[in-house]
């Protein structure tokens, strides 16, 4: 018997749906094992890690603000990866997003600038995130240098560049030697949606993103340009679309997308500009974008879903002492899940005997 | 066994069997309750309209469909087949309809992959090179396939069935993008694989070669058999009305069609080839009035895919008045602009170029809709203007499918073509430049499409055909040249493009003598 991978003649619908809820089945089994192994009880633990935070109001407006990056950021990769451009650097654009709209904040620190300031720092930071972007595109578009190595590569150089920032020129005098900026005044922050909450404007933006995208790919023919250069490139260009065109576009869009999220974290929840702004919310948000089918409704439920096991994994930590890096290793198994599924979307498993059986017919 | 044994039509039992094959698409029988027989030396064919089920059939046959009833038997036994790696173990052999190669692997790399032995990669590139050369099908087995022409990858997969030394070998459709030379050739090499005992089920939409070639001929309509016969006692026109059910309408060119202004003007066309192996251009030249139909004959290679690619903007020149449309200098202009400018274009091959295969028949309206009409406005899509073009077009040339707007790779061939030859005539252009316009077409939808090109140059269109079907370029252009090694040669008008003259012009008989002329000049 011999396991083979059949072509199948039309896309199955069904498959598509259900790919990414087999894949997350696999990964609840593989990490049940994994808990097993490090001598916890696997059902109290994935019930710590994916019940307990949706039982209180806290772990849930938590899960809202953990989302709003990731869906943000995935959906802008989910356009260069429609339009089959590789970005893996939108750590690096978040960075880059929230260090421009720091530098406002900063700047207007203690003065009396008025309410112009949270939005100039908003579109600070979706402009530099966006430029950031543009550097791998062009590399690729220009050179034909790979934007995969090209835009992982800058996520360092942001990474320092921040770094550098926080504990030279921007450090809080007032901040007993911290790598930090000092806490940035009310008109540099982004407001709560309730007295005394933690969600705030974000994550009303992050869906304003998801339906904006949803209109751009489903109705509007620059979408249609990015959706048919991914799967059929000739037909594409038979069509007049100019690829790198739309390489630089969805860079500069997913760009744009990340380092505006990064200027939201760091003027919402965080408050101040500080090395670890980001628990690698840039990577994580292709496996949103992947798990979310490239569809812009499917990033806001797979970024929730990822949001819970960041929360979940802190509890983890707390209540069951399980290392916090686990989560990392959840997320990894659960992109090599659905990766793997999704080739059963194009294809069908057949079991296959090695020689062809012909049946005598029996009479 | 395993060596093809002669044997005797008469007394031999069938090689391979249908019995009730029966294959359903929801709701859509695309075959129904099929019987037929095929015995070892025997070319037995399998005819039908665009549709009829002829591909659905022999991709059953193949292991590559699951039959939803009925059975195969393999010299009398029952079998099931999984998949085609099962029936190539059995010996049954296909070449596709629409071929199965990657573009970026080498001929012989491509081979290789089909293969199932564990041979290794130098034997393999010898015996592809061995087979190719015995059989008279010359193939280099070290080219990448993006540069070869369609006629060429099909020697590929030729070869490729061949390789696996098979007991049975069905094509589907190998003829359609074939010269007559070409074809000439494969029946050589079919009348030879007969004669070694062999079964061929060959799938053609071509008559003549049919009475010519074939020992038995099964008719398809509308999924269901409807005859056997032998078609050396038929005419093409019984076997025709045998898959219609009704007789063909012939072609009728308006007596006089009256010519206006050049719509399309190519001055000097130069243009080096844009990758290793490709013709480049040399010296293209020619005026195409309003109400003309100019066809360019020529053997697939010779630098017909170059020119579509200047001509329709995929490929820029740097020369703007290279290219005229409309009085319009546009050769530095965008596929887009010169489709603005009224301009439409139908490439050669129809899957992945003319249309992505992967998306609906509305998208796809929409990739060559979207540059003018209403397919688009202001950035957004108006969705029902696609479905209105696919509606339109399914009425108008006859496209059979099994929904309203099914993915394009869903269609037959030629129902696909119908839908992209369709697409790009019902938007009224003035210049149309089409490649292959009835490739895989069956002679009813082939008489349609001809007529509406005939028609929209009645209507004041200029109209470029290039096609390998010398027949349908004397049947409707009004002066034919020819394409030799990115060269074209004067256009002879109709009257004195005859097979023969076009057929030396195809082998680049005059060159020479035209470059004595001009030096004598
Ligand atoms: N995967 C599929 N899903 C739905 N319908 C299909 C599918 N494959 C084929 N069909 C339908 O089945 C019918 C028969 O198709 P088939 O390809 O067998 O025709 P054909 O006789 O080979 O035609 P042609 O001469 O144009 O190649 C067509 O109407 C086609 O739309
Ligand atoms: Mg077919």
């Amino acid at each position: 018997m011999q396991l083979v991978l059949e072509k199948r003649a039309e896309r199955s619908r069904t498959i598509a749906l259900v790919s990414p809820l087999i894949a997350i089945g696999l990964t609840l089994v593989t990490m049940s094992v994994l808990f097993a192994v490090l001598g916890k009880n696997p059902i109290t633990a994935l019930g710590v890690y994916f019940i307990a935070p949706l039982t209180d109001g806290y772990s849930l407006q938590e899960i809202a603000v953990k989302a709003t990056p990731l869906v943000m950021i995935a959906i802008g990769l989910s356009l260069c990866y429609l339009a089959n451009a590789w970005n893996i650097g939108a750590e690096g654009q978040f960075l880059i997003g929230a260090v421009a709209g720091s530098w406002i904040a900063v700047k207007t620190q203690g003065t009396e600038a008025g309410h112009w300031v949270l939005p100039a720092m908003l579109v600070a930071g979706a402009a530099a995130g966006a430029l950031y972007a543009l550097i791998p595109a062009l590399c690729r578009v220009k050179f034909g240098a790979s934007e995969i190595l090209t835009s992982l590569m800058l996520v360092y150089v942001a990474d320092l560049l921040l770094d550098y920032l926080v504990r030279g020129p921007w450090r809080d005098p007032a901040g007993f030697n911290f790598p930090t900026t000092a806490e940035f005044d009310p008109v540099a922050t982004v407001p709560v949606l309730i007295e005394g909450g933690r969600l705030h404007l974000g994550s009303i933006i992050a869906l304003v993103v998801v339906a904006a995208a949803f209109v751009l790919l489903d109705r509007t023919i620059k979408g249609f340009e990015i959706r048919v250069v991914g799967v059929a490139p000739r037909a594409a260009r038979f069509g007049g679309f100019n690829a790198n065109q739309l390489i630089l576009l969805t860079f500069a869009v997913s760009g744009a997308l990340a380092g505006l999220a990064g200027i939201i974290e760091v003027a919402g929840p965080i408050g101040h500009l500080q090395p670890g702004i980001s628990p690698g919310y840039g990577f994580t948000a292709i496996i949103v974008a992947f798990l979310g089918r490239l569809n812009p409704v499917g990033i806001l439920i797979a970024g929730l879903f990822l949001a819970l096991t960041f929360i979940g994994g802190e509890q983890a930590q707390i209540t069951m002492k399980i290392p916090l890096d686990v989560t990392k290793v959840f997320q990894g198994i659960l992109l090599f899940y659905v990766l793997a599924c999704d080739s059963l979307i194009l294809y069908r498993f057949k079991l296959v005997s090695a020689a062809p059986q012909v049946q005598r017919a029996a009479r | 066994m395993l060596d093809p044994a002669p044997a005797t039509p008469q007394t031999s039992h069938p090689l391979l069997q249908t019995v009730g094959l029966t294959k359903r698409y929801g709701d859509f029988l695309a075959n129904d309750s099929i019987d037929i027989e095929i015995f070892p030396r025997e070319i037995h064919a399998l005819l039908g309209e665009n549709g009829a089920g002829k591909s659905t059939l022999v991709k059953t046959i193949y292991g590559l469909v699951q039959p939803s009833a009925g059975e195969l038997r393999w010299q009398g036994a029952p079998i099931k087949l999984s998949g085609p790696a099962e029936a190539r173990s059995l010996g049954i052999g296909m070449v596709f309809q629409h071929f199965s190669l990657f573009d970026n692997l080498t001929v012989a790399e491509n081979v290789a992959l089909g293969l199932d032995g564990k041979e290794p990669f130098k034997a393999i590139s010898a015996r592809l090179a061995d087979v190719a050369r015995d059989y008279g099908l010359p193939l280099d087995p070290s080219r990448e396939v993006w540069q070869l022409s369609v006629g060429e990858r099909q020697r590929i997969e030729i070869v490729r069935a061949l390789m696996q030394n098979p007991k049975f070998l069905i094509l589907d459709e190998p003829t359609a993008v074939l010269t007559p030379q070409e074809a000439d050739q494969l029946f050589v090499v079919l009348e030879r694989l007969k004669a070694e005992g062999r079964a061929i089920l060959y799938i053609s939409h071509k008559l003549d070669e049919v009475k010519r070639l074939c020992d038995t001929a099964t008719i398809l309509r509308g999924g269901k058999k409807v005859a056997t016969c032998n078609p050396k006692r038929e005419t093409a026109a019984s076997l025709a009305r045998m898959m219609v059910g009704t007789e063909i309408k012939e072609v009728k060119p308006p007596a006089e069609r009256r010519t206006t202004v050049p719509r399309l003007v190519v001055n000097d066309l130069n243009l080096a080839p844009s990758e290793l192996h490709g013709i480049s251009l040399r010296n293209i030249s020619f005026e195409l009035k309003g109400g003309e139909i100019l066809g360019i004959a020529g053997v697939a290679g010779n630098g017909q895919d170059e020119l579509f690619a200047a001509l329709s903007g995929e490929r820029l020149v740097k020369e703007p008045g290279t290219i005229i449309i409309d009085g319009l200098a546009c050769g530095h202009l965008s596929i887009t602009q010169r489709r603005k400018m009224g301009a439409a274009f139908v490439p050669e091959e129809r899957l992945g170029h003319g249309t992505a295969p992967r998306m609906r028949l509305s998208e796809n309206a929409l990739l060559t809709g979207h540059a003018a009409g209403d397919m688009v406005r202001h950035g957004f899509i108006n969705a029902a203007a696609t479905l209105r073009t696919v509606d339109l077009t399914t009425e108008t040339f006859d496209v059979r499918k099994a929904k309203r707007d099914p993915e394009a790779a869903s269609l037959s061939g030629g129902n696909l073509q119908k839908f992209v030859v369709g697409r790009e005539i019902l938007r009224g252009p003035a210049v149309l430049v089409v490649n292959q316009p009835t490739w895989g077409v069956d002679a009813g939808a082939a008489a349609i499409i001809r007529q509406a090109l005939i028609d929209l140059a009645s209507a004041g269109a200029a109209v470029l055909v290039t096609s390998q079907d010398l027949d349908e370029l004397i049947e409707i252009a009004d002066r034919i040249a020819v394409m030799f090694h990115g060269h074209l040669s004067e256009a002879l008008p109709r009257a004195d493009a005859t097979r023969e003259k076009l057929g030396l012009l195809m082998g680049g008989a005059t060159l020479e003598k035209e470059a004595a002329h001009a030096i004598g000049a």
